[in-house]
């Protein structure tokens, strides 16, 4: 079997996840909202019929969702994420080659000598998205051919065409050049805003056009990233998997409050808990930092006095330990705190980072360091058996204020005991 | 020695479900004479579920299903991953309602689904209704 990358898409994924669990929503229209129920970050074939756009505020819609009784729910990331890793853990079932693209997508590379009987991978790509979708109740889409680029256009029409059943596979297909000549040049992976603009200009219109640019022009025009594209839709693949995703530069954890916030004490509470969540990361990614930054601003669409600040932390040793990273984030608040603005968003970004076992051995306190590393190892490991902020340093409030307004999130039926889907 | 013993299982502690084992004080400098036989560890998470992937937890608040032992408040462990048979019980989708019911499937090619409580009357699927199997309940959990 010839090696042939895949792209593997949920379907409207937010709103599939709702609807493993709630019968009453299968064909009905569904839309998702966006932290503090802001915008439609997800929607149903149902609601997309109905002329709901992507990321359209909800009161822009209120007469749509009241005239056809519009399911609308809140972002419930605790569900979305473990249905994530069910999804991905059925894809790595069938081949470790899997890329992790988004929450919702992923990169598979199908083929080679890794499967035992030779096959057509149209007809492997059939068989995944049958196994998804009956393991984790979620649909996906399937779009295989010989390059990323192309699985990705071969996906895209995936979704549209009628005919496909969610997967259309490109390798060797005498329909590839009708596949190219229907994909608009805009819609192709890597082609930016900026780059469509030329490519129209020039009179390139369609994926098949830009196919046919010499490569050289495409070089000059648009560097080796415009060149790629072209190769790759020849079909010579020039993005491999990226089955390890490359290490990060940096780490944040930041939210838009519930409502807006006045208080130094609010915000305390809301700092000293991001700084918990972006520790907890940094320690899950066997991480340390040396820079801690914090940001506050107000609600630019409000009226009312506008202030947008940062402030930052160089340590003199990087650090994993939270007790540090939130006693340096609250310095940085209380440098950049001014009274008599009404905040609405808040955070704290850790840059710097390097592998935490390649920690600076410290020429003094060390064995106080050490005593503090240990007491994160047991917090985490604490917080990780019985529950997120079983044990907290008591700064970190996590039921401020400043809470995150989900008013219509769903239950989460597959990460709280007390949530699971219940029948009668 | 006594041959019968064919196991002793020790509960593993990583555990979070609370175990049905017997523990015993073990006087200090005298081995135990169980030691010999200790095959392995309970681990329910890694008992019950065969398929982590496709595994969820349903709780189930009716008395429909009494006579198959879930009663009112049972935790049942339902696997998609596995094919429902005849006779099974299974967590079904009838038109916009799920419900935990037994398949029987005769060989007329006809579907039915049962309660185990005398009180609730078979459905029987017919060509109108939107019927899927969610997922197969694999263990329940009840309160006893």
């Amino acid at each position: 079997m010839q090696q042939a990358f895949a792209l593997v898409d949920c379907n409207n994924f937010y709103v599939s996840c709702e609807r493993v669990f709630d019968a009453k929503i299968t064909s009905r229209p569904v839309v998702v909202l966006s932290n503090n129920d802001g915008c439609v970050v997800a929607r149903s074939q149902e609601a997309k019929a109905l002329g709901i756009t992507m990321g359209v505020p909800l009161f822009k819609i209120r007469h749509l969702v009241e005239a056809n009784d519009i399911n609308v729910y809140s972002s419930n990331y605790a569900l979305y994420g473990d249905m994530s890793q069910r999804v991905m853990g059925v894809l790595q079932s069938f081949t470790p080659d899997v890329e992790i693209y988004s929450i919702d997508e992923a990169f598979m590379l199908l083929g080679g000598c890794r499967y035992g009987t030779p096959r057509v991978v149209g007809e492997l790509g059939r068989e995944i998205r049958e196994r998804v979708r009956h393991d984790t109740g979620v649909p996906v889409t399937i779009g295989i051919a010989e390059t990323k680029t192309l699985a990705k256009l071969a996906n895209h029409l995936a979704k549209t065409s009628k005919k496909a059943g969610g997967v259309i596979d490109l390798t060797g297909s005498p329909y590839k050049d009708v596949a190219l000549r229907r994909t608009p040049v805009e819609e192709v992976w890597g082609v930016g805003p900026a780059y469509s603009k030329l490519l129209k200009q020039k009179g390139i219109l369609s994926a098949l056009q830009l196919r046919d640019v010499d490569v050289r022009w495409a070089r000059q025009a648009m560097t080796v990233v415009g060149a790629r594209v072209v190769m790759e839709l020849r079909g010579v693949s020039c993005l491999p998997l990226e089955s390890c995703p490359p290490s990060k530069k940096s780490l944040t954890c930041s939210r838009t409050f519930g409502r807006s916030t006045p208080s130094l004490s609010d915000l305390r509470e809301a700092i000293a808990y991001y700084a918990t969540r972006v520790a907890e990361k940094l320690r899950r990614g066997k991480l340390a930092a040396g820079v801690v930054t914090v940001f506050v601003h107000t609600d630019r669409h409000a009226d009312g006095p506008q202030y947008f600040n940062a402030g930052t932390h160089t340590l003199a040793y990087p650090t994993d330990s939270t007790q540090e990273i939130m006693r340096c984030a609250l310095d940085a608040l209380e440098r950049i705190f001014r009274e008599g603005f009404n905040y609405r968003k808040a955070g704290v970004m850790l840059n710097s980072l390097s592998p935490a076992d390649q920690l600076t051995l410290r020429m003094f306190g060390d064995e106080r360091a050490e005593r503090f590393r240990q007491v994160m190892v047991a917090v985490d490991q604490i917080n990780r058996k019985w529950g997120r902020d079983t044990v907290r340093f008591a700064t970190a409030n996590p039921d401020g204020n400043w809470r995150t307004k989900v008013e219509k999130r769903s239950p989460r039926y597959t990460t709280r005991l007390q949530e699971v889907l219940t029948i009668n | 020695m006594d041959d019968s013993v064919t196991g002793v299982y020790l509960p593993d502690r990583r555990m979070r479900w609370s175990r049905p084992l017997i523990m015993c004080r073990v006087p200090a400098g005298f081995p135990s004479p169980a030691e010999d036989y200790v095959k392995g560890r309970i681990d329910l998470n890694r008992d019950l579920i065969k398929h982590p992937l496709s595994t969820f937890y349903v709780k189930v608040t009716g008395d429909s299903m009494v006579g198959a032992g879930i009663m009112p408040g049972a935790m049942l462990v339902v696997d998609r991953a596995v094919e429902a048979l005849d006779g099974h019980i299974i967590i079904a989708r009838i038109d916009d309602e799920l419900c935990v019911k037994r398949l029987s499937m005769g060989d007329d090619g006809r579907i039915r689904l049962l309660s185990e409580n005398e009180q609730y009357a078979p459905i029987e699927i017919t060509e109108g209704m939107d019927f899927q199997v969610w997922g197969r309940v694999v263990y329940s959990i009840s309160p006893h």
